[in-house]
């Protein structure tokens, strides 16, 4: 019963300063609302790349010449299929092209013609010359659909135009945004590239355990390539989104530093009428317990609904108006950037390590500075 | 003669603690509904959408999202190599916002200089 | 009649072998009794106040001992002095020390939110003693909104909302005028008849003369100089104690 009173005054002291108050839960909930976002976000994205890469390649070997990325030999192919465990060597033939009429890059891949349909498809791939499929990025950008034709320049800076056989669903836009896909003939002519070369090649494994142990041998057999296992591409979008580095790490360090900022101001020191306060509670039978647990409730009813109301912002903002303040950060320069719905992967731990960051500390620069106030004889309230 | 102060407090007696703690157990419960929604939301999706996107990994051979397009290293940063990150020379400054998000990668199978080799 | 409070050789000495020590009170021993009032009676810094707050267990002593009914405080920990001070005293202090913008129930009830009794009963409690004192109409106004008659009062309400036995009192009449004194005075006569102690430090003379006033001590330099009866008691004995 106790301790419900001695909340009910620390809500009666916050009321009292009610416009400062009310702003600093205001700026707080919004403080952690955005780091919380980027939290949510990086986290459902790392989950969303690292839950369908899945069946990427279990190797892909590039070529490099001069320390850069080259053609590779599709003979290479032969040789590597030949390896004991490997189960396929198919070389892949895909590049970039420049788009000057919308300013954006797009990801052109070819495929061998027999390819069957997806269900993320809508329409068919391509199977002939002169047919290819598009992401909904490049659709929007071209102002193109199924039925349409799509006029790339070519290296030798000719128009060739590609009937459009179908168009990616827009549920798949995080992986198709910017493809498009033609026939493997169609890209090496498009590309000018030599009938022997491919861009790389992707390698299946019989037993995952081995891949590792497979791409030294490959990486022997060919000292010039440079093989990338699957684990190393999961392992790239664990670490893109990884708290601790680029973006995160800006935004954490910009919002701790606002934060500490705000701790030094309160805990160098309270104010004489505060002190005055606390003297005159001690005076009158509240002892130092009662004081801090005071001060306690004081900084918890201010962090606890600014860490509440951050998170329901939030939670509301990236997964049901899909961050729409965040995006033109994460987008970046991208032109063509992928409007998706996010899954709502949460990671429980992550809001608790926010929790403690954001409570822990506020709660502790209230109570710090009232400290050695509340540890005084109230003798001193009668000399005053 | 009485002045009646009209402020929240008085008006509501000492009913302070209860508005915070039912205003806190309602965020609470808003939040925990939030989060079985998007537990239910992630099966639900995970049985519906991720094959269908898995699918379409496997048959075109993807190896990245198709999220950042304004380099090569944003595009594929799974691919990108060695010097990729500093694009024109090793100490340029980065082009791209999308580049403070995608550190450099660590290096494992790919060419090293190693001046001890013979 | 039952000694309540005594006190024996009791110093108090303020930032002890720095540049700036100040020996507030020397050697100072008395003995109050259930249901006296007692004036501490000097000019400004002769210790009365600091006596007061000792007696009143906002502080300990540098050395000697105090003993209030029954126990000795001066080496009690602080969470038993606490208790003590919120159950047996009532403290009015000189410039009434309410709390700015806090209504005047809120004010009162402040000694009684970190005792374990329900919301209700502090309720009661309060409004009880408000219109005891007559001033129950004013319940939801901001103190520093009153006058200054009114804010004694409300002082006077929150130092009696624990019943607390003993009543200490710190130059009650030095922000008050003859006719708000009066009224002091007059409510300090009701709580003794009701049983209270009372210990008052003042040097207005409109208090120390006052019939009521049964003894007086007075101090300087933080020395008890004297003590004074000024009535006679009920055992008939007259003459200086100690």
């Amino acid at each position: 019963m106790r301790h419900l009173k001695i909340l009910e005054y620390a809500l009666s002291s916050l009321l009292r300063r009610k416009y400062r108050n009310i702003s600093l839960i205001a700026v707080y909930a919004l403080t952690i609302g955005i780091l919380a976002s980027v939290l949510f976000l990086t986290y459902s994205l790392k989950l969303e790349a690292t839950r369908i890469l899945i069946d990427a390649p279990d190797i892909i070997i590039q070529r490099l010449s001069a320390g850069r990325h080259d053609l590779i030999p599709s003979e290479y192919a032969g040789t590597i299929r030949d390896i004991p465990g490997v189960g396929s060597a198919e070389p892949r033939y895909w590049g970039y092209y420049y788009d000057s009429l919308s300013h954006s890059n797009y990801t052109l891949i070819g495929i061998d013609t027999n390819l069957p349909g997806l269900s993320l498809l809508e329409g068919r791939m391509p199977s002939d010359a002169g047919e290819c499929a598009i992401g909904a990025g490049v659709g929007q950008a071209r102002i193109v659909g199924p039925g349409d034709t799509l006029t790339l320049l070519n290296s030798r800076d000719t128009g060739v135009e590609f009937h459009i056989t179908g168009t990616f669903r827009s549920e798949s836009n995080i992986l198709t945004n910017d493809l498009v896909v033609m026939t493997k003939k169609d890209l090496l002519h498009f590309f000018d590239l030599p009938a022997d070369r491919s861009t790389d090649i992707a390698v299946t494994v019989h037993n995952p355990d081995e891949i590792a142990t497979i791409a030294g041998k490959i990486k022997k057999a060919y000292p010039d390539t440079r093989p990338i296992t699957k684990s190393e591409i999961i392992r790239t979008y664990d670490a893109v989104f990884n708290w601790r580095s680029g973006m995160m790490l800006t935004v954490f360090s910009s919002a701790l530093i606002a934060f500490c900022i705000l701790a030094w101001d309160k805990a160098t020191g309270i104010s004489a009428e505060e002190k005055h306060e606390i003297g005159i509670l001690k005076a009158i039978g509240w002892d130092t317990a009662d004081i801090l647990e005071l001060k306690f409730w004081e900084g918890i009813v201010v962090s606890l609904t600014s860490f509440l109301l951050g998170l329901l912002a939030a939670f509301i903002h990236v997964f049901f108006l899909n961050a729409t303040i965040l995006s033109p950060v994460i987008k970046g320069w991208s032109v063509l950037f992928p409007s998706f719905r996010l899954t709502p992967y949460i990671d429980i731990y992550q809001i608790f390590v926010l929790a403690f960051l954001t409570i822990i500390p506020y709660v502790a620069s209230t109570i710090i500075p009232s400290w050695k106030t509340a540890i005084t004889d109230p003798e001193n309230v009668m000399r005053s | 003669m009485t002045i009646q102060s009209n402020s929240l407090s008085d008006r509501t007696g000492m009913i302070k603690h209860k508005l915070f703690l039912g205003f806190t157990f309602f965020e609470i419960l808003m939040l925990s509904v939030l989060f079985l929604y998007s537990q239910m939301t992630v099966t639900t999706r995970n049985r519906n959408k991720v094959p269908a996107k898995r699918e379409l990994v496997k048959l075109l051979k993807l190896t990245d999202l198709s999220l950042w397009t304004e380099a090569r290293y944003t595009r594929h940063p799974s691919q990108a190599d060695v010097f990729t990150a500093f694009q024109d020379f090793p100490s340029s400054f980065e082009h791209f916002p999308a580049g403070s998000i995608i550190g450099p990668e660590s290096i494992t199978m790919s060419t090293t200089i190693n001046p001890g080799r013979p | 009649m039952e000694s309540l409070i005594w006190t024996e050789n009791v110093t108090k000495i303020y930032n002890p072998r720095k540049p700036d020590e100040i020996r507030a009170l020397e050697d100072a021993s008395l003995n109050i009794e259930k249901g006296e009032v007692v004036v501490l009676k000097g000019p400004s810094g002769s210790g009365k106040t600091t006596l007061l707050s000792l007696i009143g267990c906002m502080g300990r002593p540098t050395s000697g001992r105090i003993v209030v009914d029954g126990k000795d405080v001066a080496k009690l920990p602080e969470r038993f002095l606490t208790l003590i001070r919120r159950r047996t005293f009532g403290f009015i202090f000189q410039q009434f020390n309410l709390i700015r913008n806090v209504s005047v129930l809120e004010n009162v009830l402040l000694p009684l939110y970190p005792v374990e009794i329900s919301f209700a009963d502090m309720r009661g409690r309060g409004e009880k003693i408000l219109e005891d004192l007559g001033i129950s109409d004013k319940m939801q106004m901001k103190v520093n909104k009153l006058s200054g008659g009114e804010q004694q009062r409300v002082a006077i309400a929150r130092a009696l909302i624990n019943g607390p036995e003993i009543i200490i009192a710190d130059e009650p009449t030095a922000h008050l005028d003859r006719k708000l004194s009066t009224d002091l005075l007059r409510i300090l006569e009701d709580l003794n008849i009701t049983g209270k102690t009372i210990v008052i430090a003042t040097h207005d003379p409109f208090v120390y003369d006052h019939p009521f006033i049964k003894r007086i001590v007075e101090m300087r330099d933080g020395r008890i100089q004297d003590i004074k009866l000024t009535v006679t008691l009920k055992t008939g004995e007259e003459g200086q104690r100690r």
